[in-house]
């Protein structure tokens, strides 16, 4: 079994709905995280997909130290992230980092490339000496595959796919062991996500990197990671190797959800188990009782309503499935 | 409860119309953007035809002029900086663009509709989603406030919006991003047009959501015989409703196909390589195949065919003008690259 390198225990985050300017009375929750196990192991992608409102980028953030989790802990390297503040913090950050979703507005306007790049080694000079910083930049521009000589140039003069490989230079400055990606292709043409998809695989194998990559397309997420984790309202309800959630998904909503995707192939048109969910997902600030799927789920029975489903391997499902009724079902015409 | 089909179809008939021709065609359409940086030219010649019934998909990447197409079509193209510079949009035979104002005005919403890919923003934020369906009936059809009001519920009711009496009261934001998107499409629909446009409608929406907004559409289009232009950059949804779809590069439209043809046998380059960087099951713990480099910026588009610089299959004669027409290799299927038999592997 490859070493962990990251494992959060019952992670929680709610944010506070609060009430009054003067006299602020807290009248509920948003429950957009809410009870995370998970392990991430060195070299490996975990894929974390879901829909919007299901609580990934708070996870993300969680991760890399922007917020402060409610209940629970972050372990990273026998330390516990969500104890750590001040400088002991600020250190820790330095081992996980984040590639943003939107390369249009996480980069600097009106800081050049160079700058962009190297403004990690300000926070963290201990990182690498002053004189060092820019043929570092150097470095980390050519292995991202950008032209070195680039460097005094300006964000706005980078197309969509080079300024993504901006954010992965400054992500990787720090030489980090783990690489959070928030939907890091979704912003991009198709024939440029091929391109920065490979460019993350690259520096996987080359540099033993470990990713959670959190994705809403499906087909993306395949392609990329070694384990998945489904997320329903703050849950994980499926977690598994690519091929037991892809190939034999037991938990309805990760079936639903693969059901939906469209097949860039249209001799399946019509051919294909579609399965389509009812209504949109409930609000997290007043989830639903027992398991949270249940108020779009077709298989939803009186105990689903009362109690709420362990994430588990059963007799039908043998990677953790938190459903009652888990059972295989081939959707898999939505995936191939 | 389904808004009727025979008061529907009432809107005023166009002076002029055959309704023997196509429903819409498009010749020649040239569009281009005068800017400070120079002139963009977004469209270069772009041809096609439409009929009821029929879902035809325009295909491609950010920058390839499908938006500014249907915005020539609904004559709702930002004038200046755009300009049409030549052809001609017909419907039913009616040259559009010779059309007055208040003319085109009356065909928008009427005829031709269009749904925007963001809801949000595509809609009024400080009215009712009510108002401003209710508005359509008043503006259009003469119609009074509580009539309209009836209309705009039975509209959310078609498109399958729960509680429609209830909802017809409450402002965008109060909905869903897929609810939004349903109330657009009601709007759309409000005046029973002949031709929907459909400007990457779920792109902003969740998978599920998705299916569900796809779904109402197919539905709606089968019921009242409408022809639809989609306007996508995903093969996986074009693979899904469309009947023909037209692949447009630079401006350009470079294959034209039958959906089935597209996807079994390619016949430009660059067809075949957007489908190859789609990942795949079977190809999985490989490197995808990628485009090599970025799409030409618009304001200096390459001599001769515009994708040569990235195509694997090019040669000398692709790097001069004229650039390969869009010509007929099989009955149904044109493609514009002078390699096509080599792209099709029928060499």
């Amino acid at each position: 079994m490859p070493e962990v390198v990251l494992e959060t225990r019952d992670l929680v985050k709610y944010f506070p709905l609060t009430r009054g300017i003067v006299f602020k009375t807290k009248f509920g929750d948003v429950q957009a995280v809410d009870g995370i196990n998970l392990q991430l192991y060195r070299g490996e992608t975990l894929g974390v997909v879901g829909e919007s409102g299901c609580g990934k980028s708070t996870l993300a953030r969680l991760l890399v130290g922007l917020e402060k989790p409610t209940r629970g802990s972050i372990v990273v390297r026998g330390r516990d992230h969500a104890k750590l503040s001040g400088e002991e913090m600020r250190r820790a950050r330095r081992n996980i980092q984040l590639v943003m979703q939107d390369p249009y507005t996480s980069l600097n306007p009106r800081m050049t490339v160079g700058d962009i790049v190297a403004e990690p080694y300000q926070i963290h000079p201990e990182v690498a000496p002053k004189g060092e910083v820019r043929k570092r930049v150097h470095e980390l521009l050519e292995l991202v595959g950008l032209n070195p000589d680039h460097i005094n140039r300006y964000p706005h003069q980078f197309s969509g796919g080079q300024r993504q490989r901006i954010g992965i230079a400054r992500a990787l400055a720090l030489k980090p062991e783990i690489i959070l990606c928030d939907e890091p292709v979704s912003a991009l043409d198709v024939s440029i996500q091929a391109q920065v998809m490979n460019l993350l695989e690259e520096l996987q194998n080359e540099l033993g990197l470990s990713y959670i990559f959190i994705a809403h397309d499906l087909s993306v997420v395949r392609h990329i990671a070694d384990r998945v984790a489904v997320m329903y309202l703050g849950k994980i309800v499926e977690i598994g190797k690519d091929t037991e959630i892809y190939d034999h998904p037991t938990h309805p909503y990760t079936q639903a959800l693969l059901s939906a995707v469209p097949v860039p192939d249209p001799t399946l048109r019509g051919h294909r188990d579609q399965i389509v969910l009812q209504g949109d997902v409930p609000s997290p600030d007043n989830p639903p009782s027992g398991c949270r799927f249940r108020t779009r789920c077709w298989k939803a029975q009186e105990i689903c309503s009362t109690t709420e489903p362990p994430l588990q391997p059963s007799q039908k499902s043998a990677h953790p499935s938190a459903c009652h009724f888990a059972e295989e079902r081939d959707v898999i015409h939505a995936t191939q | 409860m389904s808004v009727s089909h025979a008061t529907a179809r009432l809107s005023p008939s166009l002076a002029g119309a055959d309704p023997t021709a196509p429903l819409l065609a498009v010749e020649d359409l040239r569009v281009e953007f005068r800017t400070r940086a120079g002139v963009a030219k977004a469209i270069n010649g772009v041809s096609f035809e439409v009929n009821s019934r029929e879902t035809l998909a325009i295909l491609g990447e950010s920058g390839c002029g499908k938006s500014v197409t249907a915005q020539a079509i609904m004559g709702i193209l930002d004038t200046p900086p755009g300009f049409i510079t030549g052809g001609q949009i017909r419907y039913r035979g009616v040259d559009l663009l010779k059309r007055t104002h208040e003319e085109r005005r009356q065909i928008r919403a009427n005829k031709i509709a269009m749904i925007f890919q963001d809801a949000l923003s595509a809609l009024n934020p400080v009215f009712t989603v009510g108002f401003q369906l209710t508005e359509l009936f008043r503006k259009h059809r003469g119609m009074s406030r509580t009539d309209g009001k009836k209309r705009a519920i039975e509209l959310l009711d078609l498109v399958r919006i729960p509680a429609a009496r209830k909802r017809v009261n409450d402002f965008p934001h109060q909905f869903s991003g897929g609810m939004r998107q349903r109330v657009m499409i009601a709007i759309a629909l409000a005046l029973d047009p002949e031709l929907l446009i459909a400007d990457e409608p779920t792109t902003a929406l969740d998978v599920t959501v998705q299916a569900q907004i796809m779904n109402l559409l197919a539905d709606l289009q089968r019921e009242r015989h409408m022809g639809m232009i989609l306007i996508t950059h995903d093969m996986g949804v074009v693979a899904d409703v469309a009947d023909r779809i037209n692949v447009m590069y630079a401006g350009r439209i470079v294959e034209r196909a039958p959906v089935f043809d597209i996807y079994a046998k390619p016949s430009h380059p660059y067809t075949k390589a957007l489908l190859e960087s789609i990942p795949r099951v079977d190809l999985k713990g490989q490197q995808l195949n990628v485009i090599k480099g970025l799409p030409p910026s618009l304001i200096s588009i390459p001599r001769g065919c515009a994708f040569n610089p990235r195509c694997r299959y090019a040669q000398d004669v692709c790097k001069q003008d004229p650039p390969p027409p869009l010509s007929q290799v099989q009955p149904q299927i044109s493609s514009a690259c002078h390699f096509w038999k080599e792209v099709r592997g029928d060499a």
